[in-house]
């Protein structure tokens, strides 16, 4: 019990990992893929922040004051390129989703393996 | 200047990418790539003879800030290696380029994919020199999302290819997440990110689970990265529809670059002592790399269509660079680095011939290239040429990367992974043999429209068959760069 309370953030941060990669695998339509990854990156964000933080820490600032804990600010400044990316990531999924739609009418996974196995039968003759 | 070349490598073809977006008229953006890749692949060259003269690693520290409060980019015998391999073919390709890409891709989103494929060769490239490990995520990302904007803009002409880079945007996305989520953990555990750094503090946390569930989401997600089978089936849809430039460029880069991060963390940082790491973590790659090496010959032999056929080829020549490294000796990281350098010169060569036949005919099944052997005989015995050096046949690269790989596992008294080795190579001899077929026991059937070759379409191709064909007469001096590059990691003798 001691575990889970002085690490919930952990588990927390796992519980979210699991939904996201759940999603992104068992879900046959695009847009609900893309939510699942977006869940599964934010976890990962997540992680990084949280190991940053120290018990009553404050901001890593030198000032006169006494103050001897501070948050690790590393793990935050590389998640705020690992945000950019996931992102510009998101941004790309959702952009050929929409092109997807606009040339096959649909965006679920086994509509567009029908209509590309129909497809190709058909290049295979020609 | 000349110390300044690790960063120079990676900041030519970056700052190129948005200038080439912003030119106007599709010769300047591909004048542009041509002359960046150029440049690239010249720095390359010099870094890797800069390399073996100073028989280091040359360190260089960003902004003067020593490791590991800096990033510093680490150019050591393992990365001046694998260097020149990702410039050189993307020079080649990008001279190959100009002609598949007016033929293939809408003529106003030229600049903007000459501005993709600068920053893919950019990314790949930092992946190779950077001595952090969360550059290389960074780096990772960067070539990734430009990868799949290029294989994306195939759905001009194929509009698979956008179902098909979706799912790569998927797994490839999984697989750098898993990556990440790893180095977290080794983070928490140490501190630092520096791979120098990161692997001597690890001693100190050998044998704690964190440190296992570490090293296992790493390699998944490299795993991922690299198409290792089971984890390939990404990788057939977007090298297939994928333009045929960009197929020729990822097909002999973007794998072996994972391949190549894949080496420098297992044994670069966690180190062939690790607990666990020789016995358990190099059966498993050993397993999976030979299954590999089959599915990957068995499904290339089913298909018809060319560019498919040599993408699953690819998963069975990436099986063979993970027996080498599953063998986890100083003989096999040198049979994977033989490999991973010969096998991008074949790839390269076949995906550029390839790309020739695609560009005119509309695709390149095996329905396209009956009787093409005589129509377009250059091109079709650069193919040639290709598949017998993937078979292994001797006089070709693909001779002496067979022979070192088999050489590795006898030395550990593998017999039976030897012999299946050699089994499965001896199967490509079937998938080339349809390829011989077609192309020259058929004739060509009535129908069927001209192909032409002129030398814009097959030197680029042959420069590499050139290669393939001379590495594989001349293999000593890349065994030697290979065996310096394994020597990084492991120490051993020759």
């Amino acid at each position: 019990m001691s575990m889970l309370a002085g690490q919930w953030n952990y588990f927390l941060v796992i519980a979210l990992m699991m939904i996201g990669f759940y999603t992104v695998i068992a879900r046959g339509n695009m847009v609900k893929k893309m939510v699942g990854l977006t869940i599964f990156q934010t976890s990962v964000f997540m992680l990084y922040i949280s190991m940053g933080k120290i018990a009553n820490g404050t901001a890593p600032i030198l000032t006169d004051a006494a103050q001897k804990a501070y948050a690790n600010p590393l793990p935050h400044v590389l998640i705020l390129t690992a945000i950019v990316v996931g992102v510009a990531t998101t941004a790309v999924g959702y952009a050929l989703i929409i092109r997807v739609y606009e040339s096959y009418g649909t965006i679920e996974d086994d509509e567009l393996i029908k209509i590309i196995e129909a497809e190709e039968d058909e290049g295979a003759d020609a | 200047m000349m110390q300044h070349l690790p960063i120079l490598q990676i900041i030519v073809p970056l700052l190129g990418a948005p200038l080439a977006a912003l030119l106007r008229g599709r010769d300047l953006a591909w004048g542009l790539a041509l002359l960046l890749t150029g440049v690239a692949f010249l720095i390359s060259v010099v870094l890797f003879g800069q390399q073996k003269i100073a028989g280091e690693a040359l360190i260089y520290e960003l902004g003067g800030w020593p490791a590991p409060i800096g990033i510093v980019y680490v150019i050591d015998a393992a990365s001046a290696l694998v260097l020149p391999v990702v410039s050189g073919i993307a020079f080649v390709a990008t001279i190959a380029a100009r002609r598949l890409v007016e033929a293939e891709i809408d003529a106003r989103d030229h600049a903007l994919f000459y501005a993709a494929w600068l920053l893919t060769i950019a990314g790949m490239l930092g992946q190779v020199t950077t001595g952090d490990a969360f550059n290389i995520f960074v780096f990772l990302e960067i070539s990734s999302l430009s990868a799949y904007a290029l294989v994306a803009m195939g759905a001009g002409r194929d509009r698979r290819a956008l179902p098909a880079a979706f799912n790569y945007l998927i797994l490839g996305t999984v697989g750098a997440t898993f990556y990440v989520i790893g180095l977290g953990l080794l983070y928490m555990l140490t501190g630092t990110l520096n791979l120098m750094d990161l692997s001597e503090r690890l001693a100190d946390v050998e044998s704690t689970r964190a440190v296992f569930t570490a090293l296992a989401f790493i390699a998944l997600g490299l795993f991922l990265k690299m198409a290792l089978f089971p984890l390939h089936f990404w990788l057939v849809p977007a090298y297939a529809h994928a333009p045929s430039a960009v197929s020729a460029l990822m097909a002999a880069t973007a794998t072996k670059v994972s391949v190549y991060v894949l080496i420098r963390l297992i044994f670069g940082v966690f180190g062939i002592e690790f607990p666990g790491l020789a016995d358990a973590v190099g059966l498993l790659i050993l397993t999976l790399g030979i299954a590999g090496a089959f599915v990957g010959t068995l499904a290339a032999i089913l298909e018809t269509d060319l560019k498919k056929l040599f993408a699953q080829s690819s998963i069975a020549q990436l099986g063979y660079m993970a027996i080498g490294i599953g063998a986890m000796s100083a003989t096999g990281l040198a049979a994977a680095f033989i490999h991973l350098f010969n096998h991008a010169l074949m790839k390269g060569a076949l995906f550029l011939a390839i790309g020739a036949i695609a560009a005119q005919a509309g695709r390149a099944s095996m329905h396209t290239i009956e009787g093409a052997g005589r129509q377009i005989p250059i091109t079709m015995t650069a193919i040639l040429v290709g598949g017998l050096a993937l078979i292994g046949v001797p006089l070709t690269a693909g001779f002496i990367s067979k022979l070192y790989l088999i050489r590795a596992l006898l030395e550990q008294d593998f017999w039976m992974l030897a012999g299946l080795t050699f089994i499965s190579s001896a199967l490509a001899l079937a998938y080339v043999w349809k390829i011989i077929e077609a192309a020259w026991l058929k004739e060509r059937p009535e129908d069927a429209p001209v192909l032409t070759e002129s030398p814009v379409q097959y030197v680029p191709a042959w420069l590499m068959v050139v290669a393939t064909i001379g590495f594989g007469i001349f293999s000593a001096p890349l065994v030697e760069a290979a065996y310096a590059a394994a020597n990084v990691f492991i120490g051993g003798t020759r």
